[in-house]
């Protein structure tokens, strides 16, 4: 595809409650595999889908948490985390199972009108 | 100017549907283009034909049959979501086809603009 | 930016989150998100609080079929179908805050 956009995908919903993460994560990959300018925004509840330690044996459901480490395998680099939303949950940057660019929510702000296509699930 | 639309729910259960297929109407009567629709999560049980309303309601499926037919729009519901939520060609609607989540990245990256209905 | 919320505020932080991050622009309620629009909710207050860095416009359809027409805030825009398409339009991107 020769026209390339910034895409950001925007997530604001939890793992496992529903499947929105599993399969935005699927989009995600399709997308950079098109050679897009992907970047990935965690945000309200959203920034749950990155704690560390998810043990998924218990619900019968497939742990698809360390797919986002292996993201930068797929030249996806571009993490970003709210900060206010991370604070709002008792996490800190610790928590995370993957290295993340911590913003404020005017830092967040002024990347999205960067984008060309904000997609959110 | 050309639109792409992303319809992330099914028919009945949420409004996003109907939103997404009111937004599709006025852009088509406006003069724009509605390039693609690109169905997704359950969004893909919109393109099942077995779907049988009461009479007296919409019928969804339908509607979006349609649209394809009068307007050229391409329906695309995504495999993947659709193979998970037991959707084929068998009983795939008129007006829809199944293809991968590329045609949702081209749409990104062909339409003017992409928005999306969802919950 | 055209700024779509579907979720009403007193059930989803989806509207505040946008109004705390984005730096302006247009924001459309459609479905559930049109009653952070009407008079008397907790949310009125907010919502007219933002009104000055953003433009607040209501989908109508979704306000009337919830029977909420009558009690719009003033200085919400009232829109019809025809007038988000002229919102989508007139920003170069759409975000919706699902």
């Amino acid at each position: 595809m020769s026209d390339v956009k910034k895409f950001m995908f925007v997530n604001r919903k939890a793992p496992y409650g529903t499947i929105y993460a599993l399969e935005s994560l699927e989009v995600v990959l399709i997308t950079a595999a098109f050679d897009q300018d992907v970047s990935l925004m965690f945000t309200d509840d959203g920034v749950f889908q990155l704690k560390k330690g998810q043990q998924t044996k218990g619900i019968e459901t497939k742990n698809f948490s360390p797919t986002y480490r292996a993201l930068e395998g797929y030249d996806i680099e571009k993490l970003y985390v709210d900060r206010e939303s991370l604070q709002e949950r008792g996490l800190t940057e610790d928590d995370l199972l993957v290295d993340v660019t911590v913003l404020s929510r005017a830092e967040v702000g002024a990347l999205m009108d960067e984008q060309d296509v904000i997609l959110s699930f | 100017m050309k639109f792409g639309i992303v319809v992330n729910e099914g028919p009945y259960q949420h409004q996003a549907s109907d939103s997404a297929y009111l937004f599709a109407k006025a852009a088509i009567e406006a003069g724009h283009e509605v390039w693609r629709i690109f169905f997704y999560h359950d969004g893909v049980n919109n393109a099942s034909k077995l779907t049988e309303p009461p009479q007296d309601d919409r019928n969804i499926v339908n509607r979006w049959t349609k649209l394809a037919e009068e307007h050229k729009v391409d329906l695309v519901v995504c495999v993947a979501a659709a193979l998970r939520r037991g959707i084929r060609e068998e009983n795939l609607a008129t007006g829809f086809r199944i293809s991968g989540l590329g045609q949702l990245v081209e749409a990104g990256t062909k339409c003017d603009r992409l928005v999306t209905f969802g919950d | 930016m055209l700024h779509i919320i579907n979720r009403s505020p007193l059930a989803d932080k989806a509207l505040e989150n946008c109004l705390n991050t984005a730096t302006g622009g247009d924001i459309l309620l459609i479905e559930d998100a049109v009653y952070a629009a009407t008079t008397g909710n907790a949310f009125e207050a907010r919502l007219r609080a933002a009104m000055g860095k953003f433009k607040i416009n209501v989908l109508r359809p979704d306000l009337e079929a919830r029977g909420m027409a009558d009690r719009l805030v003033d200085g919400a825009n009232p829109v019809d179908y025809a007038g988000f398409v002229a919102l989508a339009v007139a920003n170069k991107t759409c975000q919706s805050w699902l």
